[in-house]
């Protein structure tokens, strides 16, 4: 349970069973009147923000969440395997819970992972990942112009715009919070 | 801005006191804390000394100097502030009003030579005209109640601060006047409305920046109110300050009937200065 003078920027609080991070705060007093704090505050489930304003007397529930850094290991079905390095304990994550950044997982990378009441809400992969182009049309050759891209896909079927000195078979790194190609690592 | 102030009050002959700013017992209110100093406490306001004073005679006295409210820090909240306080003999919350429309002409032309502000990106005309709107139209208007009907106090605050507030004009001062009773405080409840109260406060460009009332000078009435508010502070678990007896016999003594008004000067200071914060008009912050 926090207290509401505990508010402050990034503080995660529970209303109504969602998890919420305080985005924003502000202190206010009306005239004569209770101490209050202008919030506004981001749901972790949708990321959906909201304003609210808590009074002094106000409980606020605190949630349950853990985060945790584990090493992503394979895909099974529906399913993404992690491996938490410390007891090698293997953690299922659905993929729903990885939307598109299920196409940017690279066997052993680091992702942090935050649980609430031990569902999976948040992936922060890398900043960067590393993947292989599986299939891309050669560039047309005298095409100069600046910030052309051409189409390509990854082996996972993620389509990915590139440039067009990118062949297939060449490596690249993806910035990871985009989808988008970021530059070239080595050629295939 | 100082010297501003003290020269429009001098000019309306008005006499510029000193009363303590260490006190054994700080006025009671509901919702403000005072930072113990000792076996005493600073000020959070000079009200009820300067209300000796008017009781000793003075009729036009006006006090320039600092006050503290503890656990009160934000953008608009600082625990150490200035505060101009004034009070007039035979007079009441519309003669008060006179003399702040006139105070802040003088010093915006004194200050920024016009009376047309930037604040925060909206321009604002300081004169001539000040909205008034009571708090039964404007909670009637923004929050779709009249809390002079029915007071929820936990509602009403909710409800300035969400509704109300960020509801009310701001190319033009406004006055949010005629508080419901049970929000007084110190104020006289209106001889032909007692469902209400002679208290204002004043808003311009969305900042709070005074309060005034038509002063309560009926002692019975302050002790019953200073008691209900001591009983919910212990209610609300929140320390209980001594009944400041000086001051309510000096009201048996018999007060004249008065108006006065508390005006944050350093959000004036904000005000003037285009400034979003306390932060960017304060030398030292704690």
């Amino acid at each position: 349970m926090h207290s509401v003078s505990d508010l402050r920027k990034g503080l995660k609080i529970e209303l109504e069973g969602i998890p919420f991070e305080v985005t924003e705060f502000q202190f206010v007093k009306p005239g004569k009147g209770q101490a209050m704090y202008k919030c506004r505050i981001k749901n972790l489930l949708n990321g959906s923000t909201v304003d609210r304003t808590f009074r002094a007397v106000d409980k606020i529930d605190t949630p349950n969440l853990e985060e945790r850094e584990l090493h992503y290991s394979y895909p099974e079905g529906d399913h993404y395997v992690f491996m938490d390095p410390k007891n090698y304990e293997q953690v299922i994550i659905p993929a729903e819970a990885l939307g598109d950044q299920k196409y940017f997982l690279v066997e052993d990378i680091e992702v942090s992972i935050l649980f609430h009441n031990e569902r999976a809400i948040q992936v922060n992969l890398p900043l960067f990942v590393e993947k292989k182009i599986a299939e891309t049309e050669p560039g047309a050759r005298g095409d100069t112009a600046t910030n052309v891209m051409k189409p390509a896909k990854l082996d996972n079927g993620y389509e990915i715009g590139v440039p067009l000195f990118i062949n297939q078979g060449d490596v690249v790194r993806i910035d990871t919070r985009t989808g988008k190609y970021f530059d070239r690592v080595s050629k295939g | 801005m100082l010297r501003g102030i003290r020269t429009f009050f001098h000019d309306h002959s008005f006499l510029e006191v000193e009363t303590p700013v260490r006190l054994p017992a700080p006025a009671l209110e509901e919702h403000i804390d005072a930072e113990p100093s000792g076996d005493h406490f600073l000020r959070t306001s000079p009200e009820l000394h300067m209300k000796r004073l008017l009781t000793a005679g003075y009729d036009r006295i006006f006090q320039l100097g600092p006050c503290f409210r503890r656990g009160e820090q934000g953008r608009l909240h600082h625990p150490e502030y200035t505060m101009l306080e004034w009070y007039r003999a035979d007079a009441n919350y519309l003669d008060i009003l006179g003399d702040t429309k006139r105070l802040i002409a003088f010093l915006a032309d004194e200050v920024l030579g016009t009376t047309r502000i930037m604040h925060q990106g909206l321009a604002i005309e300081l004169m001539p005209i000040w909205e008034w709107t009571t708090v039964a139209e404007a909670f009637t208007l923004h929050a779709g109640w009249d809390p002079t009907a029915g007071f929820d106090a936990d509602r009403f605050d909710l409800d300035v601060v969400e509704k109300v507030e960020p509801g009310l004009p701001k190319h033009v001062p406004v006055i949010l006047s005629d508080y419901p009773a049970e929000a007084a405080a110190l104020a006289r409840r209106k001889p032909d409305n007692p469902r209400v109260a002679e208290r204002w406060e004043l808003f311009i460009g969305g900042l709070e920046l005074a309060n005034a009332y038509s002063e309560l000078t009926d002692a019975e009435e302050q002790r019953r109110r200073f008691e209900e508010c001591a009983r919910r502070r212990k209610t609300a678990g929140r320390p209980v300050y001594p009944m400041d007896e000086e001051f309510l016999a000096a009201l048996q003594a018999g007060m004249p009937p008065c108006g006065g008004i508390a005006l944050g000067v350093d959000r004036l200071v904000m005000l003037f200065a285009d400034a979003a914060s306390l932060e960017d008009v304060t030398a030292f912050l704690e």
